[in-house]
C-alpha cells in the first residue's frame, strides 16, 4: 500500500516538475499551492477552475469580436486580453501569459491577423493546461484517496 | 710724461695678453682636432652632445674676444672640437700667462725705479760737480787777480812795492777769497846770467826741489838749509814771495821740480792758469793740485804766440788747491752728503785715472761720472758719483707682482676645481643614468619573470593539490591521512604566497585590473572578522568593527581586492598584538572631515580597550586629499562613495626607523619578524597597490610598544540608485534583521566607545540599545527591555550583584541575559553553572550572522520559527495581518481569489469586491475595514478613479467631524478617516507608481503577490500587534 503511495507521490513530483520544465507553470504556481492549507483544502483546484472558466468566456468573447473583419472593437479584445494576461500570471500559467504577452502586442498595434493567430494559441495553450492541470489533480486524488499526503515540490 | 708712460704700459700689456690668447686658442685648436673618444656605446651621440657642448664654449670664448674690441684676421672657428680636457690646457695657459705677466711687472716697475734713482743720482753728482768746478774757477780767477797784482806791484814798480812781509800778509788776509786754495805762492823768472846778481840779492841761493820731493820729510824735520843748490840751468824760477801756510816754498826753483816745471813752462806758453796732477803736497804730503798763472812783463794780446809769450814772462804764480778738504768742505755745504759717496779723479791720462778725493771702493752697482772743467783744457777730471747704500729691496713691486700671481693661481684654482668637480659630476651622472636604466630593466625583468614563474608554479601545484584532495578521500590510515593534510595544508599556503606574488608582479607591470561588482560592505566585514575570530579569541583580543551609518549597504567596487587590504591591514594586527583590540572602522572621508575636530578629541580611556593607541588622525595627515589646502579637492560624482577605513591595533607597533619601508616589497621590519611571525613582506605592498587602484591613499601612524593605525581611503561607486532597489536588497540579504525588530535591550558596559561598537551592531538587527556602565542602573531596566547584555569585564566584577539581585526578587518576565566574551573563557563558564537560568555567553568578534544566531537560540525564538519554510517575514506578517478586515478590489476573478487567499493566509479578514463601484458603496464611512487592496485597471470604473472618490469621501466625513456633527461614539473614535489603499499593479513602472500616490493611494504591491513586498508595505500601515497590546 505504502508502495503504491510513494510511487504515486513519486509520479505526482515527477509530473509536476515536467510541468515546470516545460514551461507550462512557473514559480507563482508553487506560490499558490503554498497558499493552500488545512483551512482552504482546494484551494488551488478552486482558482485554477476559476481561471479556466474566465477563460473559455473570455475567448469566447474575443473571437466574436474577431469574427468580423471589419470594424473589430480592438478596445473591448485589449480588456480581454489585459484581463486574462492578469489571471494568468496570478495563477502562474506561464505559457498562456507569454502568448497573452505577445497577444496584447498585436492587440495594441491593431493586428487582426496577429490577434486572431494568438487567439488561437492562446485557446490551445489553455485547453492544453487544463488538461494537464486536470491530470495533476487526479494523481493528487489518487494520492489523498490511497491515504498519503501531496508531497511539496520545490521547484528552485 | 707719467701720462706717457701710463698708455704705454698699457699698451704694452694689452699687446702682451692678446699675444698670448692667440696663441693659446691656436693651440687648443690644433691639440685637438684628433676628438679622443671616450665612451663606448653609442658613440654617435656622444659626439653630437660634445659637439654641441664645445660650440656653446666656442661661442663663449668667442664672445670673450669680439667683446675686448680686436678683430682677428685669421681665425676660423667653426669646425673646432674640444676634448674633454680643454680647460686643463686653458689653466695651464691661464698660470703660464699670469706668471709672465707678474714677472714683466716685477721687472717694469724694478726698471722704473732703477731709472729714477739713476737720475736722482745725476743730477746730485751733476749739482755737486758744477759747485765744485764753481768755486774753483772762483779761486783761480782770484789767483789770476794775484798775479796781475804782482805784476803791477813788483814788477812795474821800482823799488818794489812788496816784500815777502807783505804779500804773506795780504794773501793771508784775502785767502776767504779763494776758499780752495791753501796756498800762494810768487815764483820770478831768474836767467843764469843773472843768478849770481839775485842770490846777492836775496841773500840766499836757488835751491833745487826734486830731492825732496823724493824723499818727502815731515814738517818738522823740514830743513829747508839742507836743500841743495840748484844746479846750474838756463833758468830758473825761485819763490821769492809765498803766503805763509806755504812759506817753505822760498827759495826753491820751480823748475826744477818735475811737476812745477811742466807747469811753469805750459802756463806761460798758454797764458792761462794750468793745473799740475794731483800729487802729495810738500810738508801735508796731502794730496793737492797747484794752479800756476804766468805773469808777463807787459799786458800780451790775446793772440800773442807762445814764443812772444815766453820772452815776455817775468814770474809765476801758484797756487796750492788742497781737493781733499775742498771736496770735503763743498759737500759738507750741501744736503743729503750722507746718500752718496764722492770720488774725485784726473783722468788726463784715460788708461789710469788719478784720485784726486774719495775712498776707493770697488766700482760696483750704480756710478754716474760728470765732467768737471777747472780751466785747464790740458788736464781732465771727472766726479764719480755712488749711492752709500745698495738700492732697497723693492718690496712694493714684489709684493704686487706677487699678489697679481696669487690671485691668479687661485682663479686658476677655483676654475680647475670648478671645471673637475663638473667633469665628475657629469661622470657621475652619466654612471647614474645608466645604472638607473640597468635598474629599472632589472625591475621590469623581476616582475615579468616573478608573473611568468608564479605562473607556472601555480598550474602544477594545482595538480598537486588536486591529487592529495583526491588522495585524503582514498582509504588511509590516521598517519597516512595526518601526511596529506600537512601536505595540503603547505600546499595551499604556497599557493597563497604565490598569489600574493603574482599580484604583486601584476599590479607592477599594470596588468590588474578591479571588478565592478555590487557588494555589500558590511558583509565583506563580517566574513574577514570571522576568518580572524579564532585567533582573536585564542589571544583574547577584542576585535569589532564599526561601519558608519552614512556607508551605504551596497557599493560598486571589487569586493574581493578590498577584503585582500582588510585582510593584509587585519592580519598584520593580529599578528603582532599580544593584547588590548583590534578595531576596524569605516566612515566616509566627508563624514571625518566634517568632524574631525572631535576625532582629535579621542582620549586613552576612550578606546576598545583601555589601552593607548596611536592616534589615527596622523595616519592619514599625509593623504593628499585630505591637505588643507583641497579640502574639498576630492571632487567626486555623487555616485562615488570615498571610504575611510582605519584598522587600529594595540600590538607592539612598528620601529621607527624601520616605518619608511614599510610599503616596500619584501621588506619587513627586521628579519627576525620573518623568523617569529612568518610572511614574506609583501602584504602591505600589494594594499598599497591595490589602494591606489582603488583611486585611495594609505598610510599609518605607529607608536612602538603602543600601536599602529593603518588607515586608507577607497573610491566606489554608489551601489544604491533607488528606493526601491534599496528595499529589495533588505529582503533579499537581511531577513534575519527583521525578527528582532522592535526589541529593547540594556547594554552593560563601562567604556563607552566599546559600548558604541556593540550598540551598532545590535542596532543592526533592529534592536534599540541603552548603554548603562554599571549593573545597578541596568537593573532598573529590567521591566521594559527583553535583553540585557553585559561585557565580561562587568561580569567578572559585578555578577554576584546580579545574582543576588536576580535571587531576592526572581522576576517571571525577566528579560534574557547575555554575556559580551572575547573567549571562551573557562572562569566565566564556571561562575555562569551557579545561576539557575544562565546567561548567553556571545563571543566577540560581534557580527551580524552570529549575532543573529545567538540571540535567536537565547531568547528561544528563531529555531522554531526558521524551521517554517515560509520564513520570518511570514512570522511578523501573520502578526500584522491577523483579525485586519481588508477589502480587495478586482475584476479578475482568479485575481481576487488568488489575492483574498494570500492575505487569509496571514489571518486577514477578506471581503472581495469585483467593481469599484461596489468597493465605494463599501468603504463608505463609516466601515470596519484596515485596508484596501485596489485594482488599478478594471473596467467602468479604474483603481485611481475609485481612490479619489474613496478620499473624496474620508474628507466629508472628516469635515463633518470636525464641525462635531459626529453621529456616533464610534465614529468620532476614529478621529479621521484615512484608509490605507494600496494598489495592485502587474506593471511596476515609476510612473505608475506616482501616479498611484497622487490620486491618494498609499502604496502598491505587485502583483503577484510577495510575501515580502506585502510585508513591507502593511507594516508601514499597522504596527505590530505587540506594540498596540503594550
Amino acid at each position: 500500500m505504502n508502495n503504491v503511495v510513494a510511487q504515486l507521490q513519486r509520479q505526482f513530483h515527477d509530473y509536476l516538475v515536467s510541468l515546470y520544465q516545460q514551461g507550462f507553470l512557473d514559480n507563482q504556481f508553487s506560490e499558490l499551492r503554498k497558499l493552500q492549507d488545512d483551512g482552504t483544502p482546494d484551494f488551488v483546484a478552486e482558482v485554477v477552475s476559476l481561471f479556466f472558466e474566465d477563460c473559455s468566456k473570455l475567448i469566447n468573447t474575443m473571437s466574436r469580436s474577431l469574427e468580423r473583419p471589419e470594424n473589430v472593437d480592438f478596445k473591448q479584445v485589449d480588456s480581454g486580453v489585459h484581463q486574462l494576461k492578469g489571471s494568468s500570471s496570478s495563477v502562474g500559467a506561464r505559457r498562456v501569459k507569454n502568448v497573452c504577452i505577445s497577444f496584447k502586442e498585436c492587440c495594441d498595434v491593431q493586428n487582426r491577423e496577429g490577434c486572431i493567430r494568438c487567439l488561437q494559441q492562446v485557446d490551445y495553450e489553455y485547453k492544453m493546461l487544463k488538461t494537464k492541470l486536470q491530470d495533476l489533480f487526479n494523481l493528487e486524488q489518487q494520492i489523498l484517496q490511497a491515504g498519503g499526503t501531496i508531497p511539496q515540490v520545490d521547484i528552485n | 710724461m707719467s701720462l706717457f708712460h701710463v698708455v704705454e704700459f698699457c699698451l704694452k700689456i694689452g699687446q702682451l695678453f692678446w699675444m698670448l690668447c692667440c696663441w693659446l686658442v691656436s693651440w687648443l685648436i690644433d691639440d685637438k682636432s684628433p676628438l679622443p673618444v671616450g665612451s663606448v656605446g653609442d658613440p654617435d651621440k656622444t659626439k653630437m652632445k660634445k659637439n654641441h657642448h664645445h660650440h656653446n664654449k666656442m661661442c663663449f670664448f668667442w664672445n670673450k674676444i669680439s667683446t675686448s674690441g680686436f678683430k682677428i684676421p685669421t681665425f676660423s672657428l667653426h669646425p673646432v672640437r674640444f676634448g674633454k680636457n680643454w680647460w686643463k690646457k686653458v689653466v695651464v695657459a691661464w698660470v703660464v700667462l699670469w706668471v709672465l705677466i707678474s714677472f714683466w711687472t716685477f721687472c717694469y716697475f724694478s726698471s722704473q725705479a732703477m731709472d729714477k734713482r739713476k737720475e736722482t743720482l745725476a743730477s746730485m753728482c751733476d749739482e755737486r760737480a758744477r759747485m765744485l768746478q764753481d768755486q774753483f774757477n772762483v779761486s783761480m780767477n782770484h789767483v789770476q787777480a794775484m798775479s796781475i797784482l804782482i805784476s803791477t806791484f813788483h814788477h812795474a814798480k821800482f823799488p818794489s812795492a812788496i816784500d815777502q812781509r807783505t804779500f804773506s800778509e795780504y794773501t793771508d788776509r784775502t785767502s776767504f777769497e779763494r776758499p780752495l786754495t791753501s796756498g800762494v805762492a810768487y815764483a820770478v823768472r831768474v836767467l843764469h846770467s843773472e843768478r849770481k846778481e839775485f842770490e846777492r840779492q836775496q841773500g840766499w841761493i836757488i835751491r833745487r826741489m826734486d830731492s825732496f820731493e823724493q824723499k818727502p820729510v815731515h814738517k818738522d824735520e823740514y830743513n829747508i838749509e839742507a836743500l841743495e843748490p840748484s844746479p846750474v840751468q838756463k833758468e830758473y824760477a825761485p819763490v821769492i814771495f809765498a803766503q805763509d801756510t806755504v812759506s817753505h816754498v822760498i827759495s826753491l826753483d820751480m823748475l826744477s821740480g818735475k811737476e812745477d816745471r811742466e807747469n811753469v813752462l805750459r802756463a806761460r806758453k798758454s797764458g792761462k792758469g794750468v793745473l799740475t796732477a794731483p800729487f802729495p803736497l810738500i810738508k801735508t804730503n796731502r794730496l793737492g793740485v797747484i794752479l800756476t798763472f804766468a805773469v808777463y812783463k807787459r799786458d800780451l794780446p790775446s793772440n800773442a804766440t807762445p814764443k812772444e809769450r815766453i820772452e815776455a814772462t817775468n814770474g809765476y804764480l801758484g797756487g796750492v788747491f788742497d781737493i781733499e778738504s775742498l771736496v770735503e768742505n763743498l759737500l759738507q755745504q750741501l744736503a743729503s752728503k750722507q746718500t752718496i759717496l764722492v770720488n774725485v779723479y784726473d783722468t788726463t791720462n784715460h788708461s789710469e785715472p788719478i784720485s784726486m778725493y774719495g775712498s776707493d771702493v770697488s766700482a760696483d752697482g750704480l756710478e754716474h761720472v760728470s765732467p768737471l772743467n777747472f780751466g785747464d783744457p790740458f788736464r781732465k777730471h771727472e766726479m764719480r758719483c755712488r749711492f752709500k747704500q745698495k738700492p732697497p729691496w723693492p718690496v712694493l713691486t714684489m709684493v704686487t707682482s706677487f699678489c697679481i700671481l696669487v690671485i691668479a693661481l687661485l682663479i686658476a684654482h677655483i676654475f680647475h676645481a670648478t671645471m673637475s668637480r663638473i667633469q665628475r659630476v657629469e661622470e657621475d651622472c652619466h654612471k647614474m643614468k645608466l645604472l638607473k636604466k640597468k635598474a629599472e630593466a632589472a625591475d621590469v625583468a623581476k616582475s615579468q619573470f616573478l608573473a611568468t614563474v608564479s605562473h607556472e608554479i601555480r598550474t602544477p601545484m594545482n595538480g598537486v593539490l588536486g591529487m592529495l584532495h583526491m588522495l585524503m578521500d582514498t582509504e588511509l590510515d590516521v598517519t597516512q591521512q595526518d601526511y596529506v593534510r600537512t601536505a595540503q595544508a603547505s600546499g595551499k599556503a604556497l599557493v597563497s604566497l604565490i598569489n600574493e606574488v603574482l599580484d604583486q608582479a601584476k599590479i607592477e607591470s599594470g596588468k590588474l585590473e578591479l571588478e565592478e561588482v555590487r557588494f555589500d560592505l558590511r558583509g565583506i566585514l563580517d566574513d574577514v572578522l570571522s576568518l580572524f575570530s579564532g585567533k582573536s579569541q585564542e589571544k583574547g583580543l577584542e576585535l569589532a568593527v564599526y561601519i558608519s551609518d552614512h556607508v551605504p549597504e551596497m557599493l560598486i567596487g571589487d569586493p574581493g581586492r578590498f577584503r585582500q587590504i582588510l585582510t593584509n591591514l587585519m592580519g598584520n594586527s593580529i599578528k603582532f598584538t599580544e593584547k588590548g583590540h583590534i578595531f576596524v572602522t569605516v566612515h566616509l572621508v566627508e563624514e571625518l572631515l566634517d568632524s574631525s575636530d572631535v576625532e582629535t578629541s579621542t582620549s586613552t580611556e576612550n578606546t576598545l580597550s583601555g589601552l593607548p593607541v596611536a592616534d589615527r588622525q596622523r595616519s592619514w595627515q599625509k593623504f593628499k586629499s585630505f591637505s588643507s589646502s583641497g579640502h574639498r579637492s576630492f571632487a567626486l560624482a555623487p555616485s562615488e562613495i570615498n571610504l575611510i577605513v582605519s584598522v587600529e591595533d594595540t600590538g607592539v607597533g612598528i620601529p621607527v626607523e624601520a616605518q619608511s619601508r614599510i610599503f616596500t616589497p619584501f621588506m619587513q621590519v627586521g628579519p627576525s619578524i620573518s623568523r617569529t611571525h612568518g610572511g614574506t613582506g609583501i602584504g602591505l605592498s600589494i594594499s598599497k597597490c591595490l589602494v591606489g587602484l582603488m583611486k585611495g591613499e594609505i598610510g599609518f601612524s605607529s607608536i612602538p610598544k603602543v600601536g599602529s593605525t593603518f588607515t586608507f581611503t577607497a573610491v566606489f561607486a554608489n551601489g544604491m540608485h533607488s528606493s526601491e532597489r534599496k528595499s529589495e536588497l533588505h529582503n533579499n540579504n537581511q531577513p534575519i534583521l527583521s525578527e528582532f525588530k522592535g526589541m529593547k535591550a540594556v547594554l552593560v558596559d563601562h567604556k563607552p566607545a566599546r559600548g558604541q561598537v556593540s550598540r551598532y551592531h545590535f542596532q543592526r538587527l533592529g534592536i534599540r540599545v541603552e548603554i548603562v556602565s554599571g549593573v545597578e542602573q541596568a537593573l532598573r531596566f529590567t521591566t521594559t527591555v527583553n535583553i540585557i547584555l553585559i561585557e565580561q569585564e562587568v561580569w567578572s566584577k559585578e555578577a554576584d550583584v546580579f545574582i543576588k539581585k536576580l535571587q531576592k526578587d526572581p522576576l517571571v518576565h525577566s528579560p534574557k541575559l547575555f554575556l559580551l566574551a572575547n573567549s571562551i573563557d573557562t572562569s566565566i563558564s564556571d561562575s555562569l553553572r551557579n545561576i539557575i537560568d544562565p546567561p548567553v555567553l556571545i563571543v566577540k568578534p560581534l557580527r551580524a550572522s552570529m549575532l543573529a544566531a545567538t540571540l535567536q537560540r537565547g531568547l528561544g525564538i528563531g529555531n522554531s520559527e526558521t524551521s517554517q519554510q515560509k520564513g520570518p517575514p511570514a512570522l511578523i506578517l501573520r502578526n500584522l495581518l491577523l483579525g485586519r478586515k481588508i477589502l480587495i478590489v478586482d475584476d479578475n476573478n482568479v485575481n481576487l481569489r488568488v489575492a483574498a487567499g494570500a492575505l487569509k493566509k496571514y489571518g486577514a479578514d477578506v471581503v472581495c469586491a469585483e467593481s469599484g463601484v461596489k468597493a465605494i458603496s463599501l468603504l463608505k464611512p463609516p466601515h470596519e475595514f484596515d485596508a484596501c487592496f485596489m485594482d488599478i485597471q478594471m473596467p467602468e470604473m479604474d483603481g485611481f478613479e475609485a481612490t479619489r472618490r474613496i478620499r473624496d469621501m474620508e474628507e466629508e466625513m472628516n469635515e463633518r467631524n470636525k464641525t462635531g456633527e459626529s453621529l456616533t461614539v464610534e465614529e468620532s473614535n476614529r478621529t479621521r478617516w484615512h484608509l490605507p489603499v494600496l494598489a495592485m499593479t502587474a506593471d511596476v513602472i515609476q510612473a505608475t507608481h506616482e501616479e498611484c500616490l497622487k490620486c491618494g493611494m498609499d502604496g502598491y504591491v505587485s502583483k503577484p503577490f510577495e510575501a515580502e513586498q506585502l510585508y513591507r508595505e502593511v507594516s508601514r500601515f499597522f504596527s505590530s500587534p505587540s506594540d498596540t497590546e503594550s
